[in-house]
């Protein structure tokens, strides 16, 4: 198997405007970086990811991965889960440590753990292998499509003690007056409670609202995604006050 | 025992009787408590069991020897005393004789002298130091002429008996054993007695002899050989529980050894001492444990290969498989530019890539089954809108194939403790099948729920199953009739993988069909995850089912219906055509609508009343639904 093999999909495109097969204009094309080990299955990503207008960059095992994604700085990450060298579950912590670029997941394995794992590695979704094309450019699309509504909001939840304050066109988060760094996702998540507080979401809705699922699916996503928020903006995430449970039913934002 | 007050007032007698029969049963309770606990120790302790039968054994053997032994010495005793007293009494008789021959008649005056002086003679002077031997002469033939005369001054009369003085006074020498009280205690004496032949005729010499010595002899023998023998026995006793004690010490070991082992120590061994039987039976013990650990590691490893296997499977398939379906995705977007039999081609390679998809799925999935791996996700999850969501998934399926499907969901939230990937994943599966099999009459969703379980039946009234093939349709890849047509292209394992989450669940996966009453599957599931399930809230077989030999329906009473009864729904809605028969259902489907959005906007209320094939659709709304009158309305239309 040879990494390079992929290379002549690596990016350097330099156009940044671009209209798309249906018509619509995407102002810069999203960078995707692909880590996958497959050269098969990379070229033919390249393939439909160049045709629905994202501008792919290949890397094909763990190690190199990181350097890859500073190099060509993505937009976002598709990553396989088992790679040579340096596991999937690494790489997405990895980047995570340095970045909150959407990750998402190509799975062969839809087993609770390995979807948790992956999930508490730093990952914002998951598509399982085998995945049909308009799938995974679904997702890439849901997770790329962000910041459109950039009027002036400024959200406040939790006890007054521990107040969480949100500015939402700015992107940030704070606790206390100190800065909270959330991963886009984590932020949207928070964003969703945080609009309608005393409002009881079920995961459904949630996935709906900030993965972009029209049809209930892994409510996984959900409770993993929300215990990464609290370990974030709790004082004891073993004891939430900010993003309660309701049992049962899903989740809400607490307030004072 | 208690006294009431009314009671003080009845006879002391009647109390006593009561206090006697109650201590009596007390007494007889004690005994069965203490008979029972000797059984149990007679069954569980070998010790027990040896140590008493050979203390009773050996008892037995010792007690027969002892008395063998003690009888042959007081013979032996006896034997020698009587020869001893016989030659006594011969000489005595001798003497007597030669003493008496100078007297002819009885009459002689010098006569009772001389028996006086012989008497005294035999007895030996001072009758303190004959050892209590007394010897008389009698004259039994001339009583009133002569005088008997003894040497001591005693009763000795009394110990002589009738016979023993005709077989002497016939001329014999004969003897007896009598017991009497002559001088203080009563004693054994051995009396002797013997004709004395004189020159006017016969008279008697008595020799009455004490066995006190030798019974005291024999007394001492017989205590000296009881003593033994009891030793003997307590000995036999203590030496069967130690020698018992050798052999049962290590098979209790061994034993525990290989409780030890069953419960997965697997590197329990028994310590090997020696080289006897016991050290071959720990020495084979150990051997086999070896073995069964290396098989046991062998299976283990096997196993996590099997699931490493399954696991590389599932990555090295899937991975080309996504090239493959990408890649035909795109072929079949693009197919409209290709000529017909080229375009075809995309449209069947697409097809057939979904139906190895479903099938990879599947066996990835039974295979993770197959090897233990499959976890339980369990949360708290409401099913109502999770039954919504299936059938609004199925309902453009259900349409296509022209059923209705109709929904009888509680409006309160059924919340249980369930895995909802694997419960919707069970539901598709149960619905799609009843949908594909429907033969375009409606299938019937019910959700039941009661204190401890929650059930979801599915039920659908197409050809329904022959008699045995409610077990086997969960079978892996079966088929109920292979040459049918198939609309959904199911892999065969459905409800196989259906069967496998239920059962993770701790739950039930039951199937009910008869030839042309159509089928109903039941899943019923522990409200609390890790519950055992006792009973369903849904029976599995329909009210409305027709049985051929009327049966039980269920596993019992408490099976059917629900627990709490109030506000849910129930299997009652199709009770209807009971009467009617399974003629009714090919009769009164007159078209089939998919209403399944209905259900939502109206929960719990017959989703499908308001359309026109309402002539044999549930009507047991919970909720108030239809009203009774309406139900009694329409079981006049059905009867």
């Amino acid at each position: 198997m040879s990494p390079d093999a992929v290379g002549q999909y690596g990016a350097g495109d330099a156009i940044r405007i671009d209209v798309n097969r249906d018509g619509t204009i995407t102002p810069m094309r999203a960078r995707v970086l692909v880590v996958d080990d497959d050269p098969a299955l990379a070229e033919m990503l390249g393939i439909v990811l160049r045709s629905e207008g994202f501008l792919p960059s290949f890397v094909a095992d763990g190690e190199r991965a990181l350097a890859a994604f500073r190099d060509s700085r993505p937009d976002i990450v598709l990553l396989d889960l088992m790679l040579p060298g340096m596991s999937g579950i690494d790489v997405a912590r990895a980047i995570r440590g340095e970045s909150g670029v959407p990750i998402v997941m190509l799975t062969a394995k839809s087993d609770t753990v390995d979807v948790v794992l992956g999930l508490e590695s730093g990952a914002d979704d998951y598509v399982v292998k085998p995945f049909k094309p308009k799938e995974l450019v679904a997702r890439v699309r849901a997770r790329l499509r962000r910041g459109e509504d950039v009027a002036p909001e400024l959200l406040t939840i939790g006890p007054p003690e521990n107040q969480i304050t949100i500015d939402v066109p700015a992107h940030t988060v704070s606790r206390n007056g100190e800065e909270v760094k959330l991963t886009p996702l984590e932020f949207d998540l928070l964003v969703a409670l945080a609009r309608k507080p005393r409002q009881v979401f079920t995961r459904e809705v949630l996935l709906e609202q900030v993965w972009g699922y029209r049809h209930a699916a892994d409510t996984r996503l959900v409770n993993v995604h929300v215990q990464r928020l609290r370990a974030k903006i709790e004082p004891d995430p073993e004891r939430p006050e900010i993003i309660l449970t309701v049992r049962g039913v899903g989740y809400k934002a607490g307030t004072g | 025992m208690t006294s009431s007050p009314t009671v003080t007032g009845s006879s002391p007698s009647s109390r006593r009787r009561r206090a006697v029969r109650e201590s009596w049963h007390g007494l007889l309770g004690w005994f069965a408590r203490l008979f029972g606990g000797l059984h149990r120790a007679w069954r569980r302790s070998l010790q027990l069991r040896v140590v008493t039968i050979t203390l009773v054994v050996s008892s037995l053997l010792v007690g027969g020897f002892a008395y063998l032994i003690a009888d042959k010495i007081t013979n032996i005793l006896l034997e020698n005393a009587k020869s001893d007293v016989l030659m006594r009494l011969q000489n005595g008789q001798d003497y007597s004789a030669k003493q008496l021959s100078l007297y002819s008649t009885p009459q002689e005056a010098q006569l009772q002298e001389t028996i006086e002086g012989t008497v005294n003679y035999l007895a030996g002077g001072d009758p303190q130091q004959t050892n209590g031997v007394v010897v008389a002469l009698t004259a039994d033939r001339y009583t009133g002429v002569i005088e008997a005369r003894s040497s001591s001054d005693v009763e000795y009369q009394a110990l002589i008996s009738r016979e023993l003085r005709a077989a002497v006074a016939d001329g014999n020498v004969a003897h007896q054993i009598r017991t009497g009280r002559l001088t203080g205690d009563r004693t054994k004496y051995l009396v002797y007695g013997s004709p004395v032949p004189t020159r006017f005729g016969q008279l008697e010499l008595y020799y009455l002899v004490p066995l006190d010595r030798q019974d005291a002899t024999a007394a001492d023998a017989r205590a000296t050989v009881v003593a033994t023998g009891v030793a003997l026995v307590l000995l036999l006793g203590l030496l069967a529980a130690l020698v018992t004690r050798l052999v049962v010490t290590p098979v209790r070991v061994a034993a525990r050894t290989a409780q030890r082992l069953s419960a997965g120590l697997l590197d329990q061994r028994m310590v090997v001492d020696g080289e006897d039987d016991l050290a071959l039976l720990a020495a084979s013990f150990n051997q086999m444990a070896t073995n069964l650990q290396r098989q046991i590691l062998r299976l283990e490893e096997m196993s996590r290969l099997q699931r490493r296997f399954t696991s590389d499977v599932s990555h090295e398939l899937r991975t080309p498989l996504t090239t493959v379906r990408m890649a035909a995705d795109l072929i079949f977007a693009e197919r409209d530019e290709f000529d017909p039999a080229v375009a075809r081609s995309a449209e069947l390679l697409q097809a057939e890539l979904d139906r190895f998809e479903e099938l990879l799925t599947d066996l990835l999935e039974i295979s993770r089954f197959d090897a233990g791996f499959a976890m339980l996700d369990a949360e708290p999850t409401d099913l109502v809108p999770m039954v919504h969501r299936v059938a609004d998934r199925l309902a453009g399926l259900a349409e296509r194939v022209g059923v209705e499907l109709v929904l009888d969901v509680p409006s309160t939230p059924v919340i249980a403790e369930v895995d909802p990937r694997r419960v919707e994943r069970v539901l598709r599966n149960l619905v799609g099948n009843a949908v594909e099999h429907g033969e375009r009459r409606p299938v019937h969703i019910t959700l039941g729920i009661d204190q401890t379980a929650v059930a979801i039946t599915v039920r659908d009234h197409g050809v329904g199953l022959k008699p045995g093939e409610e077990k086997l349709v969960f079978n892996r890849f079966w088929r109920a009739d292979p040459s049918r047509a198939r609309q959904t292209g199911g892999t065969g394992l459905g409800l196989s993988i259906s069967l496998e989450d239920a059962r993770l669940h701790g739950g039930w996966l039951e199937a009910w069909g008869a030839p042309g009453q159509g089928a109903q599957f039941r899943l019923t599931l522990p409200a609390r995850a890790g519950d055992r399930l006792t009973t369903s809230p849904l029976r599995l077989v329909p009210a409305d089912a027709v049985l051929p030999f009327g049966g039980p329906r269920d596993g019992g009473p408490s099976a059917i219906g629900v627990g709490t009864g109030a506000d849910l729904a129930t299997a009652v809605p199709v009770t209807d055509l009971a009467g009617a028969g399974s003629g009714a259902w090919s009769t009164s489907v007159v078209a089939a609508s998919v209403t399944t959005s209905a259900p939502r906007r109206q929960p719990g209320r017959n989703p499908s009343a308001d359309v026109s094939v309402s002539d044999h659709t549930p009507d047991g709304g919970p909720q108030g639904g239809p009203t009774p009158a309406g139900t009694a309305g329409r079981a006049e239309v059905g009867s």
